[in-house]
């Protein structure tokens, strides 16, 4: 322990310690676009700039170590001049066409623009006019508007090794981009939209359908309906300015009714009968010897990364389609048929935290006679859009609930939205399944929380389960690694796409951190321990379903409309 | 197109537990022994040092020795270096570039030729310098190059 002096401020500590930490700990506001928690220090872009007494330059604060009785200024004259002169040389080859941005108001580039009081072109800088890769139906590349800061790279690299992205040639021709600079379509990228969470300029944004969706509300010949997941009920507050952890359940359904949607149905039921077709699927892998570990299949993103990496994996896949995939095809089949509607005029939309589902709902498998199942999925961030394109006043609106027959959830489905909820809510159910009892504790506390990889063992009746749950794909690579290296004592493994879970999905709000993603997983399990229906074979509904519909888990109906199979895919990894 | 994957298992061998130091030495000899870095190569050298391609084709692509389109059966190379410049290289590039309806690090659709630009070629004192298939041309100029291109045409069609 020793001190430094930050702006004539004395301040300890410990000595392993950065300038920035030291600052950010201390309060001492100091910008930076390269800069990411949790990851080592790539020192890219230069605005972390700060003055140290007896060095002749500035020097980085984020990469720079701590020394005894340093003494540092944030604010001098001279930082800010630089900080200044960064800002504008990065403006000067920029579209600068904010107004017409996706990101206005949004973009860390035009808030550093602000805060430095940036008010003329000083440099005017060639427009590179490159080409927007608009290929992937979930995420467009706009490299005029990239500034090189590489969080996008290291996101697909470290969190989710996937790196379909990379810094290609050099210089002032440096871009960001695919292997042969490809589309991001036939790249090796997933679609999670991580890279869109940490991009601090409009470079990489969703692939909007907003335009077709409010074609669809207007056209008096198309039933729209609309779904949306468990997890953006807890972030779509963020979106008009709540803080994170606001569960705006009723208020949303309202709005979206108010939107033009002629119903709104819960994703969270659909949750609720994935795990009845899950849950059998596992115990009947489990009792008749089928391959295990058996992984979920809820995530999209996981499923296109286990086709391109692992493919030996894809029999352990579980064959339930996703909780948006298995409600959009009770929608253009059993609503359909009650309602007496053509499958093809109907409009199934979903509200999703998600990118990749963008890419799911178009999969060939996902659909009949040339019908997509689910045709069009808005992030939280474009239903914010929508919400406030229409006029709607979201937070004021009386709250309202979804439609039968798709509207009644359990908190097991709700849990959903968070790393281990998928888990918890199986185990729950494949205890009730194999025991013909409730569990006495259904709150299993081994799968919940923020960590990487999560483990437990479970007892049921005289059988011990193996269970593991990971989120990140370079963690469930992790998993899937030592599966191959021989351990046999996990019978079922949860993967998550997305660090965290769908409450950090790449199309949920932005600039949401560490701390607003644990305030968004506590709501989620605020509601599990509010509510009374808390395990997915109660849900009346789902029971109702299979009664009038479906049958039997895993029997022929469901086989055809909730199960399909994964095939390896050849892309350049 | 499996061939050219199966060519370059033979400069893999000898980089046995090989990791991604590796990467340059082995993309060189790639490129000396088919004239070029393929995409099945850039593929075939990421799987083998476990990196992925988008990694192998960004380093790849930061050095200017490397190309990714076969060379064409005459390799124009057009020396950018200080003393050339001087000497009015730029002009010179440009010509050729018209003339070959080609960029540099492209090949004609006929596979004719193919053009690289070089930053420096060693013949400063024969400045603005080209050099065709290794041999050099001394002190071009704009009409000095189209001939010099007219006349590799013509031996094409002779032989």
């Amino acid at each position: 322990m020793f001190t430094i002096e930050v702006d004539s401020k004395t301040v300890e500590t410990n000595g392993s310690e950065t300038i920035l930490s030291v600052c950010k700990r201390e309060g001492v506001h100091v910008p930076t676009l390269c800069h990411m928690e949790g990851f080592p220090p790539s020192g890219a872009c230069r605005l972390c700039m700060v003055e140290l007494e007896g060095s002749s330059g500035l020097v980085p604060s984020c990469s720079f170590p701590v020394t005894k009785g340093m003494k540092i200024k944030t604010r001098s004259p001279k930082v800010l001049a630089a900080r200044r002169t960064i800002v504008e040389l990065l403006l000067s080859n920029h579209p600068d066409d904010c107004l017409y941005c996706s990101r206005n108001q949004r973009c860390d580039l035009q808030t550093l623009a602000a805060e430095f009081g940036v008010r003329e072109r000083h440099y005017i800088g060639k427009k590179n006019n490159r080409d927007m890769d608009v290929s992937s139906p979930s995420i467009v590349r706009d490299p005029d508007k990239c500034v090189l800061c590489g969080r996008c790279v290291r996101v697909c690299e470290e969190i989710q090794g996937v790196s379909a992205i990379d810094f290609i040639h050099r210089g002032p021709k440096a871009v960001v981009g695919t292997a042969f600079e490809t589309g991001l379509n036939v790249s090796s990228c997933i679609n999670c939209g991580q890279c869109i969470l940490v991009c601090p300029t409009a470079a990489l944004t969703e692939h909007s359908y907003l335009a077709e969706v409010v074609a669809a509300l207007s056209d008096p010949n198309k039933f729209v309906v609309v779904q949306h997941a468990p997890a953006v009920s807890v972030t779509i507050a963020e979106e008009f300015g709540i803080k994170p952890g606001k569960d705006a359940d009723g208020q949303m359904v309202a709005a979206l009714r108010k939107l033009g949607f002629k119903r709104v149905f819960d994703t969270s039921f659909t949750a609720d009968l994935t795990i009845m077709e899950e849950g059998s699927e596992l115990v009947k892998r489990i009792q008749s010897g089928g391959t295990l570990p058996m992984l979920t299949s809820c995530s999209p993103g996981w499923i296109k990364y286990v086709e391109q990496f692992y493919p030996d994996f894809i029999p352990n896949l579980s064959t339930c389609k996703s909780p948006q995939q298995m409600m959009g095809a009770v929608i253009k089949t059993f609503f359909a048929q009650r309602e007496g509607l053509d499958p093809s005029k109907i409009v199934s939309v979903s509200i999703m935290p998600c990118t990749a589902k963008k890419f799911e709902c178009a999969r060939e498998e996902m659909g009949r006679d040339y019908v997509q199942d689910v045709d069009y999925v808005l992030t939280t961030r474009e239903l914010g859009q929508l919400i406030r394109m229409f006029g709607v006043d979201m937070m004021e609106v009386e709250p309202d609930r979804a439609d039968t027959p798709f509207g009644m959830r359990s908190t097991a489905g709700k849990i959903f939205g968070a790393t281990g909820g998928v888990m918890e809510a199986a185990i729950r159910s494949a205890y009730f399944l194999l025991t013909g009892k409730e569990l006495k504790e259904l709150r299993v506390q081994e799968v919940r929380g923020l960590e990487g990889i999560k483990e437990a063992k479970i007892k049921i009746g005289d059988l011990e389960v193996g269970v593991a749950v990971a989120s990140s794909l370079k963690n469930a690579a992790q998993l899937l690694e030592s599966v191959r290296a021989g351990r046999k004592d996990i019978h079922f493994i949860e993967v998550m796409t997305c660090p965290g879970g769908c409450i950090a999905g790449g199309g949920q709000p932005l600039h949401g951190d560490q701390n607003a993603i644990k305030a968004r997983m506590q709501a989620l399990y605020q509601i599990d321990r509010d509510e009374t229906l808390r395990v997915s074979h109660k849900n009346e509904d789902v029971a109702r379903l299979y009664q009038e519909f479906l049958g039997a888990p895993l029997g022929e109906m469901s086989h055809k409309l909730l199960h399909t199979h994964y095939h390896k895919r050849e892309v350049l990894v | 197109m499996t061939t050219v994957t199966q060519d370059i298992q033979p400069i893999l061998k000898k980089y046995p537990n090989a990791r991604r130091d590796s990467l340059i030495t082995i993309l060189q000899e790639v490129q000396d022994a088919q004239g070029y870095v393929s995409k099945e190569s850039v593929i075939a050298i990421g799987q083998y040092l476990r990196l992925p391609a988008s990694k192998v084709f960004g380093v790849a692509t930061f050095y200017n020795q490397f190309r990714f389109h076969p060379t064409g059966r005459f390799h124009v190379q057009v020396c950018r270096g200080t003393a050339c410049h001087v000497k009015g290289s730029l002009s010179l590039l440009d010509t050729v570039k018209k003339d070959l309806k080609i960029l540099p690090g492209q090949t004609s659709r006929d596979r004719m030729f193919s053009l690289e630009v070089v930053a420096c070629l060693g013949a400063c004192g024969l400045s603005p310098v080209m050099c065709v298939n290794g041999e050099f041309f001394a002190r071009m100029t704009p009409t000095r190059a189209r001939k010099l291109l007219d006349g590799c045409r013509k031996e094409a069609v002779q032989s």
